[in-house]
């Protein structure tokens, strides 16, 4: 059984390899082989690890095998063997970690993140390091200093971003499963536009320590899968209480049970009146509208309601990241790591390491957090952001009290043509009006696939919970994917 | 209101970013449109609103406790300009 390796999504991976039917060894060389074939044009990996993948892999069967013979008791965990890919600003000591950018092209971390930590412990099997627009700026891949990825249901697009090597990597079999980030809608965008299972948790759930920063009030640790099923066991690895990240949450790590007796009997979904615009792609539009349908046939109700502050989340965002951005990335002065010009003075030589090291977004955004920051401006941007921040939280706070969820389509359109916004910032900002919001106000998020637009374009669709209730969401999720055929689907347009 | 050339090479040196004639020309043109869509922020009435930092209260303190470091060798790795076992910089004080 070597063929439908690239099939099998985490838990049928896992029961298949805990009773000895496939190996962790067979399954890893089934990914790097499905890599050799599809990434040279996919591009989803910057850094391949296979020998360290080989060695967990063969470390797994070894312990399936004597669990086997009875010779271990420790309980299995559900990660055991199965391949993934980490996006690559997440540490991972002793591999190079670039975020997409020159500034780290050799830089190499003496430890390896919290999350991905995690997901070695229990005994995952890491295949390398997956492309990302620099630093996390970007929707789309586009902005990597290493060239974009492509999209695995047609290469001519893009597969989204920032996180869009990780969505390509799993939605073409490459890995079965990866971690991402979300600031903006980084894991929830490409996942819609690859038509995978993409979940961003709530701020302080999943530890930040050893993710690079990008946007520090913003940055969320989330996960890609080709099911919620897969998504949640992800998730119950990576979440729980870390003191090294000042803002993570101590709370118990979440024991997700997605089968419940009700199933979803008497909870409300929001549709809220400014995510369905103008501006939406029809087919995106019909398919969200068609998805609500099967929520009310599983027994959800659905509640119009508005959230009046939609629309600044633009603006918002783009202030405050930024302005993050902006001191986050000052520690780059060449001196202990990073892209190095030799200058006899130092304000010169921070000037040229940084105006080489750094690609044009990164350069953008630094500009305008820094001018947002500044003395004269900064009640007038940076102050009023974080104020209009509040009335945008204030929003869901109000939207919580009468429902459980809030829907929305995760991007106006499917997946853009690579270079479609090559020349406009400002009109690709404007693609993620819709996954914003959920940073600002710190609450998950997921993103989950609806079908297909004319062009055989996957639409995805978010559920937005309450901050700490990712369960619910995966729960939803899982009820609509028992239902439905979406998330089974691959592409194969000559990839697979 | 557009930015001038000025003020971009201001930000841009308070950002510690070399910036080329064309870069300057092409900032100077983009962060003038964000800024213009920005604008509709100004239109939102925050008189009784607080300043939100997104970050939740809880677990920002705790108590000193000394921990192992890192690596010398592994942190020294990533530097391009290492004496012994000190980074080296150009001078700080009157560059």
């Amino acid at each position: 059984m070597t063929d439908g390796l690239l099939e099998l999504g985490i838990s049928q991976a896992g029961a298949l390899l805990r009773t000895g039917e496939i190996s962790s060894r067979d399954l890893t060389r089934a990914c790097l082989r499905q890599i050799e074939t599809s990434d040279g044009l996919l591009h989803a990996f910057l850094t391949l690890t296979p020998e360290e993948a080989l060695f967990r892999a063969n470390r797994a069967d070894f312990f399936f095998q004597q669990i086997r013979r009875g010779n271990h008791t420790e309980p299995l965990t559900p990660l055991l063997g199965i391949p993934l890919a980490i996006k690559d600003v997440l540490s991972l000591s002793g591999v190079r970690c670039t975020c997409g950018s020159r500034m780290l092209e050799n830089y190499i971390p003496p430890f390896t993140a919290a999350a991905v930590d995690n997901v070695i412990e229990d005994g995952a099997v890491i295949l390398g390091k997956t492309n990302t627009d620099e630093f996390a700026m970007g929707s789309s891949t586009e902005n990597s200093a290493f060239g974009p990825s492509r999209n695995p249901w047609n290469p001519d697009h893009v597969p989204g971003g920032s996180s869009g090597g990780s969505a390509a990597a799993v939605a073409s079999g490459m890995a079965l499963g990866a971690l991402g980030t979300d600031t903006g809608g980084s894991v929830r965008q490409p996942a819609a536009y690859c038509g995978i299972t993409g979940l961003k948790p709530t701020y302080g759930r999943v530890s930040r320590w050893g993710l690079i920063a990008y946007g520090s009030s913003l940055d969320s640790v989330g996960c890609f899968a080709h099911s919620a099923e897969d998504a949640a066991i992800l998730f119950e690895t990576i979440a729980g209480f870390d003191p090294r990240d000042a803002t993570s949450q101590d709370i118990p790590r979440p024991e997700i049970n997605l089968d419940q007796v009700d199933g979803l009997q008497g909870l409300k979904i929001g549709i809220p009146q400014e995510y369905f615009i103008a501006g939406i792609q029809p087919d995106v539009e019909q398919a969200v509208r068609n998805t609500l349908h099967t929520f009310e046939a599983l027994g959800v109700e659905l509640v119009p309601i508005s959230m009046p502050h939609t629309e600044y989340a633009l603006p918002v965002y783009y202030i405050i990241a930024p302005a993050e951005a902006s001191a986050n990335l000052a520690r780059y002065d060449s001196v202990r790591y990073g892209h190095y010009h030799a200058m006899p003075g130092y304000i010169e030589q921070y000037k040229h390491s940084r105006g080489e090291g750094f690609g044009p977004e990164v350069k953008r955004r630094i500009m305008l957090g820094t001018y947002a920051l500044s003395a004269g401006y900064y009640d007038a941007y940076y102050g009023q952001a974080q104020k209009v921040r509040s009335l945008i939280r204030q929003d869901f706070d109000r939207a919580f009290t009468q429902v459980d969820a809030i829907a929305a389509p995760v991007a106006p359109t499917t997946a853009f043509k690579i270079g479609e916004h090559a020349t406009d910032p400002l009109s690709m900002y404007l693609g993620d009006i819709f996954t914003l919001p959920a940073n600002l106000a710190g609450v998950p998020g997921i993103a989950f696939p609806v079908g297909f637009d004319c062009n055989k374009l996957p639409i995805g669709m978010q559920l937005m919970g309450r901050h700490f209730q990712e369960e619910l969401l995966l729960r939803m999720t899982h009820a609509y994917q028992r239902e439905t055929n979406h998330h089974r689907l691959k592409p194969n347009a000559g990839i697979r | 209101m557009p930015l001038t050339n000025e003020e971009v090479l201001n930000i841009a040196h308070l950002a510690r970013l070399n910036l080329s004639e064309e870069e300057l020309a092409l900032y100077r043109d983009q962060l003038s449109a964000i800024l213009e869509h920005f604008e509709r922020l100004k239109l939102v009435d925050t008189s009784n609103v607080s300043e939100n930092t997104g970050v939740p209260e809880a677990g920002l303190l705790r108590d000193d406790v000394p921990i192992q470091g890192l690596e010398f060798e592994k942190v020294l790795l990533n530097a391009a300009n290492i004496e012994g076992r000190q980074f080296k910089v150009p001078p700080v004080f009157g560059s």
